[in-house]
C-alpha cells in the first residue's frame, strides 16, 4: 500500500481555511475544472508524502450541511458517498474545521461522520484560536468524536506536517454510518453543545479586533464612506498600473507587426500574421494586465474578509433592482472590463443571482468604449459650458456612463419580473473574521484566473480575430480600385448589407462596416472608420474627426454613441459568458437582448434627434 | 418577538424557526446554521438602507440575514 495512490477528499464549511490548506498541501500543482454540466469548480492536486505514497487531493466546495439546497452541496455529498458519476469514492475524508468557530463547524463534522467513511478532522487556524485564548482539549475531543483529530495552521509553513503524517499512516477506522433525517439532524446541535461544553473553553465568543473593525466597516455612514474610498483606490490602481501595461502590450504587438511586415513579402500571409495573428494575440494579451490587477484587488478583498462586508452594506440597494449585495463588486469591476467582472461573479453563491449579474455586467461602460466615445464626442459635441460650470462634452460622457448603469438596473429588474422562478432566494451570508491575505493564496488565485483566461479564451478569440481578418481582407480589391481595400471585401459586402438593417438608426454603410471588426474589440471601430474614410493613420485624431463631421450628422453620431453604450460588441465577453455559465443559451440570450436593447435605444435616439436637431 | 424586531445591540434566545411555506429551504438552512431553541443571538449591526440586512451573531459566527429571513426566527429578548 505504501506506493499506491491515496484518494483524499477535503471538505468543510465555507471560511474554514480549506483552500489555504489545500494550497499549502499541494503548492501550485493543481488542476481546476468544472463538474460536468454545472458551474461548480472541481479542484484537484497531488503531492508525495514522506513514505513515497502519492496523495491525490480533491478540494470539494465549502458547504454548511448536506441538505442539498445548492448544486455545491449535492455534488459534495455525492462525491463523498461515491455516487458521483466518473468520480471514485475517496479513500479518506479530511474534514476541516475552524478552531475559532467550532459551534458552527462541528455540526458539519458530525454530518460527515455519519456518512460512515474514514474521516480525519483537521482543527485549522489553531494560531488564531491560541491568540484568542481558546483552549481545546484535543485528546478528549478525539475520544468523544471517535475520529483522529489533528491541529493545523494552513497559513504557516510546516503547519500541516502533523496532518500529512496522520494521513500518511494507517487509514482510520470508518465510523458507523447513520441515517440522515430531520429528527436526527436536530439532535446534532445538542451533540455539538455537549462536545463544546466538555472540550472547549473560550474567553469570548468573537475576536475583539473583528468587533472593532466592524464597528467602522459596517457603520451606516462611515462604512459606505470606507467602501467608496476602497473602490476608488482600486480603480486608481487599475488605471495607473493595468491600463499602461495593456497599452504597452498593444503597442509592442503593433511594433512587432510592423517589423514582421518588413521581412515578409506583402500578401495574404503577411496580412494573416500581422493583422490576424499579432492583432489577435495583442488583443487577448492586452486584456491581461487589467484583468490581473483587478483580480489582485478582488482576491485581496476576498481573502481579507472585506468582500462580504461590502455585500452587506449594498445588499438592500442591489435587491431593489433584482440583484444581490454580492453583485456589486463584479459589476463595478465591469467598468474596467466585463471579463474580470463576469469571472468575479463566482463569489455569488446563488446561481440565479449569479446569472442575472452576468447578463447585466456587459452594460457597464468598460474602458474599451472610451476611444469610441472620445472620438465621437470630440468630433460632434461642442465644448460648450452648461449652466456655467459643466462642459457639455463631459456631460455627454457622464450621460453615457449613467445610461449603462440605468440600463443594467432596468434589465436586472426586468429579469426579476419575467423569470418563472419567483421564489425567495436567501442572503444568509457569513461575515468571516478579518484575515491577513496570504501571498501564496493570492498568487495561486491570480495564476488560476490568468490561466483560465489565456487557456480557455485565447483559442476562441484568436479564431474569431482571424475570421474577422479574413472577411475584411478577401476578396482582394480589383486592379485599379480607388477606395480602401476593406470596401471590396466580404466585410464590405456585409457592411452594405447590414446598412439595410441599420439605416433606421442613421448608420451609413461605412459605420455598419466598422461595427464588424468592433465585434472583436470595440476600440477597433475607430481604426476601421479611419481606413474606410481613407484617413492617413498618423493624422488620425484630428483628421478622422474632421472626416466624420463632413460625412454624418449629429443625430447619427448620437445614435452611434447610444449603440456603443448597449450593443453586444465584444466577443471576448461572450466567450467568457460561455465559459462561466457553461451554456451557449446564455450567450444567445445575452447577445439577443443587448442587440434588441441597443437597436431600440439607437432608433429612438436617431429619430428624436432628427426632429429636434 | 421576531428576530427582525430586535433592537440593535440586543441579545436574545432563539425559541424556534417557522416554515413560512411547506418545504421552506431557508428555514431549514437557518436551523442548520444553528438557529435552534436555546441558542443565544445578538443583533450586531443593520444595513445602511432601510435597516436591512441584519447582522446576527450566533455563537462565534456572524450571519447577514435579510429582514424577510430573520422574520422566520422567533426569539425571547434578554433583559440586560
Amino acid at each position: 500500500m505504501s506506493t499506491g495512490t491515496l484518494r483524499i477528499a477535503l471538505v468543510g464549511n465555507p471560511n474554514c481555511g480549506k483552500t489555504a490548506l489545500f494550497n499549502q498541501l499541494t503548492g501550485g500543482r493543481q488542476k481546476v475544472a468544472n463538474y460536468a454540466g454545472v458551474t461548480v469548480e472541481r479542484k484537484e492536486g497531488r503531492f508525495t508524502a514522506p513514505s513515497g505514497r502519492v496523495l491525490q487531493i480533491l478540494d470539494l466546495p465549502g458547504t454548511y450541511s448536506f441538505d442539498a439546497a445548492s448544486p455545491d452541496e449535492q455534488i459534495t455529498r455525492d462525491v463523498l458517498e461515491g455516487n458521483y458519476p466518473g468520480e471514485a469514492a475517496p479513500d479518506l475524508i479530511i474534514c476541516v474545521a475552524d478552531a475559532t468557530n467550532l459551534r458552527l463547524h462541528l455540526r458539519f463534522v458530525l454530518e460527515v461522520k455519519r456518512l460512515g467513511r474514514p474521516v480525519v478532522l483537521a482543527l485549522n487556524m489553531m494560531d488564531a484560536a491560541r491568540r484568542r485564548g481558546i483552549v481545546i482539549d484535543v485528546p478528549e475531543l478525539q475520544r468523544r468524536l471517535g475520529l483522529p483529530v489533528v491541529e493545523t495552521i494552513a497559513v504557516r509553513r510546516g503547519g500541516t506536517r502533523a496532518l500529512v503524517e496522520r494521513v500518511d499512516g494507517t487509514l482510520p477506522e470508518a465510523p458507523q454510518a447513520l441515517p440522515d433525517d430531520a429528527a436526527s439532524r436536530a439532535d446534532l446541535h445538542a451533540e455539538v453543545r455537549e462536545l463544546l461544553a466538555a472540550t472547549v473553553t473560550m474567553p469570548r465568543a468573537t475576536a475583539a479586533i473583528d468587533d472593532a473593525l466592524d464597528r467602522w466597516a459596517l457603520h451606516p455612514v462611515f462604512g459606505l464612506a470606507i467602501l467608496a474610498v476602497v473602490m476608488f483606490l482600486v480603480f486608481q490602481a487599475v488605471y495607473a498600473s493595468g491600463k499602461p501595461m495593456s497599452d504597452a502590450i498593444g503597442a509592442g504587438f503593433s511594433w512587432l507587426g510592423v517589423h514582421v511586415a518588413a521581412i515578409l513579402p506583402p500578401g495574404p500571409l503577411q496580412g494573416l500574421i500581422v493583422s490576424g495573428l499579432f492583432g489577435g494575440i495583442g488583443t487577448v494579451l492586452g486584456f491581461l494586465p487589467v484583468i490581473l490587477v483587478l483580480f489582485f484587488f478582488i482576491l485581496m478583498l476576498e481573502e481579507s474578509g472585506y468582500l462580504p462586508r461590502a455585500a452587506f452594506l449594498l445588499d438592500r440597494l442591489m435587491v431593489s433592482v433584482g440583484l444581490t449585495g454580492r453583485s456589486f463588486i463584479p459589476l463595478l469591476s465591469s467598468f474596467a472590463c466585463a471579463i474580470p467582472g463576469i469571472m468575479g461573479t463566482r463569489s455569488i453563491t446563488d446561481p440565479r443571482d449569479r446569472l442575472a449579474t452576468i447578463l447585466v455586467a456587459p452594460l457597464m461602460t468598460c474602458s474599451a468604449r472610451l476611444p469610441v466615445y472620445a472620438l465621437l464626442i470630440g468630433a460632434f459635441i461642442p465644448a460648450h459650458r452648461v449652466f456655467g460650470v459643466f462642459n457639455l462634452q463631459g456631460v455627454v460622457l457622464f450621460a453615457l456612463y449613467a445610461a449603462g448603469i440605468v440600463g443594467a438596473m432596468t434589465v436586472a429588474w426586468v429579469i426579476k419580473r419575467i423569470r418563472r422562478d419567483k421564489s425567495e432566494h436567501a442572503l444568509l451570508m457569513e461575515l468571516p473574521s478579518y484575515r491577513m491575505p496570504q501571498a501564496r493564496d493570492v498568487a495561486i488565485g491570480l495564476w488560476e484566473r490568468g490561466a483560465i483566461f489565456l487557456k480557455r479564451l485565447t483559442g476562441v478569440i484568436l479564431a474569431l480575430t482571424v475570421l474577422m481578418w479574413f472577411i475584411s481582407t478577401f476578396p482582394a480589391p480589383p486592379a485599379g480600385a480607388t477606395g480602401a481595400a476593406i470596401n471590396y471585401s466580404f466585410a464590405g459586402y456585409l457592411g452594405r448589407f447590414l446598412q439595410h438593417l441599420f439605416a433606421p438608426l442613421g448608420f451609413n454603410w461605412q459605420i455598419s462596416l466598422s461595427l464588424i471588426p468592433a465585434f472583436a474589440a470595440r476600440e477597433t471601430a475607430v481604426a476601421t472608420l479611419a481606413t474606410v474614410y481613407a484617413v492617413s493613420g498618423d493624422a488620425q485624431a484630428g483628421g478622422l474627426a474632421h472626416a466624420l463631421t463632413a460625412n454624418f450628422s449629429l443625430a447619427t453620431s448620437l445614435s452611434l454613441l447610444v449603440w456603443f453604450a448597449f450593443a453586444p460588441q465584444c466577443m471576448s465577453t461572450l466567450a467568457v459568458i460561455r465559459r462561466e455559465t457553461n451554456s451557449w443559451r446564455n450567450v444567445a440570450i445575452s447577445f439577443g437582448y443587448m442587440f434588441v436593447f441597443a437597436y431600440a435605444a439607437s432608433f429612438a435616439t436617431y429619430q428624436v434627434a432628427r426632429l429636434f436637431l | 418577538m421576531r428576530l427582525s424586531d430586535l433592537p440593535k445591540g440586543a441579545s436574545a434566545v432563539v425559541e424556534r424557526v417557522d416554515d413560512i411555506h411547506p418545504n421552506d429551504l431557508i428555514a431549514q438552512r437557518l436551523r442548520d446554521l444553528g438557529f435552534v431553541e436555546g441558542e443565544r443571538v445578538r443583533l450586531v449591526a443593520r444595513g445602511p438602507v432601510g435597516a436591512d440586512p441584519l447582522l446576527i451573531q450566533i455563537g462565534s459566527t456572524r450571519f447577514a440575514l435579510r429582514r424577510s429571513e430573520a422574520e422566520r426566527v422567533t426569539v425571547l429578548q434578554e433583559v440586560a
